[in-house]
């Protein structure tokens, strides 16, 4: 798998008025696979949404190097092509959507790139449909739910056919019905699509989805893994503050009661079929 | 509630008047406008008139929605028509009582102000009754833009009116918010003289400021993401084009407007 984004030992510090200069973001050495879907976890503050603005050149590195597909985000002349391919889906759905109609929203990142209109109407229309949103082009935006809203924003994104997309908490102001819409979409862009997906959350169910997890920690990266490697590293996850997830944390109570459950149980799906199978052994079932 | 604000005030439909560029409506409403200001006697008023009812007709806009949007301006409708009616002291008396006298000038200056009024605000009610707020700034872009040689700053303008019109009802649902959150915190609004009423906004203004400018902090990141960089270079997906129907309109605007010139130049003006 070849690399989309690669992070050699990046530092960036806020500007601020004070003397001394905390780094945001410390060090980090990092590498996004195309294709892939990373997850990237740690608590408030550690780091995760300065990190997602130095992937597309809106924060530039103090110290170290950003390459989107080989070009430096620090080069002034790169700036426009690295967020033409590395897209990004903010928390907040009503600051980020510019227009009083749905259609006219999703228009606007490739009106911005200059495409003819029959194409950005063909995009249009595939993005749309791609989130599962075509039934409300003509609407406003404002008369639709939060996760509704939330698709509107990544069909805004993906009508720019970027490669990639980074999604900074956008699911933490949703109801869980719009939060499970819009992580379903991700997920089969991802598939589908072959978008690469860079999902900072902070529900851990979300991240056990993810092929990759990168655990953050006071600007630095802690640990990054499999879901199942990095949700196995108890103590990492007392260090960083994290939680296991829902599921993972039903099958450790489990296990301390004496239920031998086996294999991966990071999933509401993959716990219940560790779920069932114990429940054969014990001939319950 | 909050949701059922329709931006600007469009009526969606497939109507003739929905069909017809923005521009020719833009371009129309205000022609109409000063055309009504310069009818001197009851023929040429009642061509326009006529034109108006036409218009209403064409955009099948329900005349119940036309006389909602005349309930602002009735206060100021009554206002000038009774000022109008008794200031006028030239033309043949037809009534005095003490200081008050009404001459046949008067009652026809007031009778045209009014009627004016009323014309005015239907027309610039049917522009926005059929024409998406999209659409509108669009049009207001396009006509604007040979301004661009002298330099003024036209796109951003236009850009400026979108992102308004987007977030007047987000800001509306913010105040909303605000509000419960304060009178939950014991804040009174209702009660108390003007000063205290305007003293107690305050802790609604100040919040919504602060979230105001936020959202747009926001907002300008995430347009930045989208590789906004002005109007330089920038494509729309929505053209605008002229048809058969944007020419009928055009040519019917001028007839309206040489047959008023017509009527004015062969009855008397009244007023
Ligand atoms: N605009 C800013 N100016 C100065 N310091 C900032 C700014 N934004 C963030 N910081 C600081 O940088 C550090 C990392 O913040 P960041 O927003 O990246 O964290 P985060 O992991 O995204 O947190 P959260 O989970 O709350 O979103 C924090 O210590 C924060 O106080
Ligand atoms: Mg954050």
């Amino acid at each position: 798998m070849d690399t989309i984004i690669q992070l050699k030992n990046v530092s960036f510090a806020y500007e601020t008025e004070e003397e001394e200069k905390t780094l945001a973001v410390k060090n980090v050495d990092l590498e996004v696979r195309r294709g892939e879907f990373l997850a990237v976890v740690g608590h408030n503050g550690s780091g995760k949404s300065t990190l997602a603005k130095l992937f597309n050149a809106i924060h530039l590195p103090t110290e170290g190097q950003v390459l989107v597909e080989g070009m430096d985000t620090a080069d002034e002349a790169n700036v426009y092509d690295v967020r033409r391919r590395v897209g990004m889906v903010f928390q907040n759905p009503d600051n980020q959507i510019v227009a009083t109609i749905v259609e006219d929203d999703v228009a606007f990142g490739p009106e911005n790139l200059g495409v003819p209109a029959a194409e950005i109407r063909e995009r249009v229309d595939d993005a749309l449909r791609a989130v599962g949103m075509y039934e409300y082009r003509l609407y406003e935006p404002h008369k639709l739910s939060g996760g509704q809203k939330q698709r509107v924003a990544v069909a805004g994104i993906i009508a720019m056919r970027t490669d990639c997309v980074i999604f900074d908490e956008s699911t933490a102001m949703i109801d869980p019905k719009g939060r499970r819409e819009v992580l379903e979409t991700v997920r089969k862009l991802n598939r589908e699509l072959g978008i690469t997906v860079i999902f900072i959350t902070h529900f851990m169910e979300e991240a056990a989805l993810a092929d990759r997890v990168v655990v953050m920690d006071g600007g630095s990266v802690a640990a990054e893994g499999t879901p199942a490697e990095v949700f196995a590293d108890t103590a990492l996850l007392r260090r960083t503050g994290l939680e296991l997830p829902p599921a993972a944390q039903l099958a450790a109570a489990l296990r301390e009661n004496g239920v031998a459950l086996d294999g991966d149980t990071l999933t509401p799906e993959t716990c219940a079929d560790a779920l069932f199978r114990a429940a054969q052994k014990a001939g319950v079932v | 509630m909050i949701r059922d604000i329709t931006i600007g005030q469009y009526l969606s439909g497939t109507s003739f008047m929905h069909k017809l560029d923005a521009r020719v409506k833009i371009v129309c409403t205000f022609a109409y406008i000063i055309t009504i200001f310069l009818c001197k006697n009851f023929w040429s008023l009642g061509l326009m008139v006529a034109f108006a009812a036409l218009m209403t007709l064409l955009s099948r806009v329900p005349v119940r929605m036309l006389l909602r949007s005349l309930r602002p301006v009735a206060f100021i409708l009554l206002f000038t028509a009774v000022l109008n009616l008794f200031y006028t002291k030239t033309g043949n008396v037809l009534f005095q009582w003490k200081f008050l006298m009404l001459t046949d000038k008067g009652l026809f200056t007031a009778i045209f102000m009014a009627v004016r009024i009323l014309s005015l605000v239907s027309v610039s009610a049917l522009l926005t009754y059929t024409t998406t707020p999209t659409a509108l700034t669009d049009g207001i872009e396009k006509l604007l833009s040979p301004l661009k040689l002298i330099k003024v700053p036209v796109h951003s303008l236009a850009m400026m009116m979108t992102l308004a019109l987007r977030f007047i009802p987000t800001l509306i649902e913010e105040i909303d918010r605000i509000m419960s959150a304060q009178k939950a915190r014991g804040a009174d609004l209702e009660t108390g003289g003007f000063i205290q009423r305007a003293k107690a906004l305050l802790p609604i203004l100040i919040p919504l400021f602060v979230s105001a400018f936020r959202r747009a902090y926001e907002l300008a990141f995430a347009m930045e993401c989208r590789c906004y960089r002005g109007g330089e270079g920038r494509t729309r997906m929505k053209q605008m084009k002229l048809g058969v129907r944007d020419a009928v309109t055009a040519v019917a605007f001028v007839a309206l407007i040489a047959g008023v010139v017509l009527l004015s130049r062969f009855f008397p003006a009244v007023i």
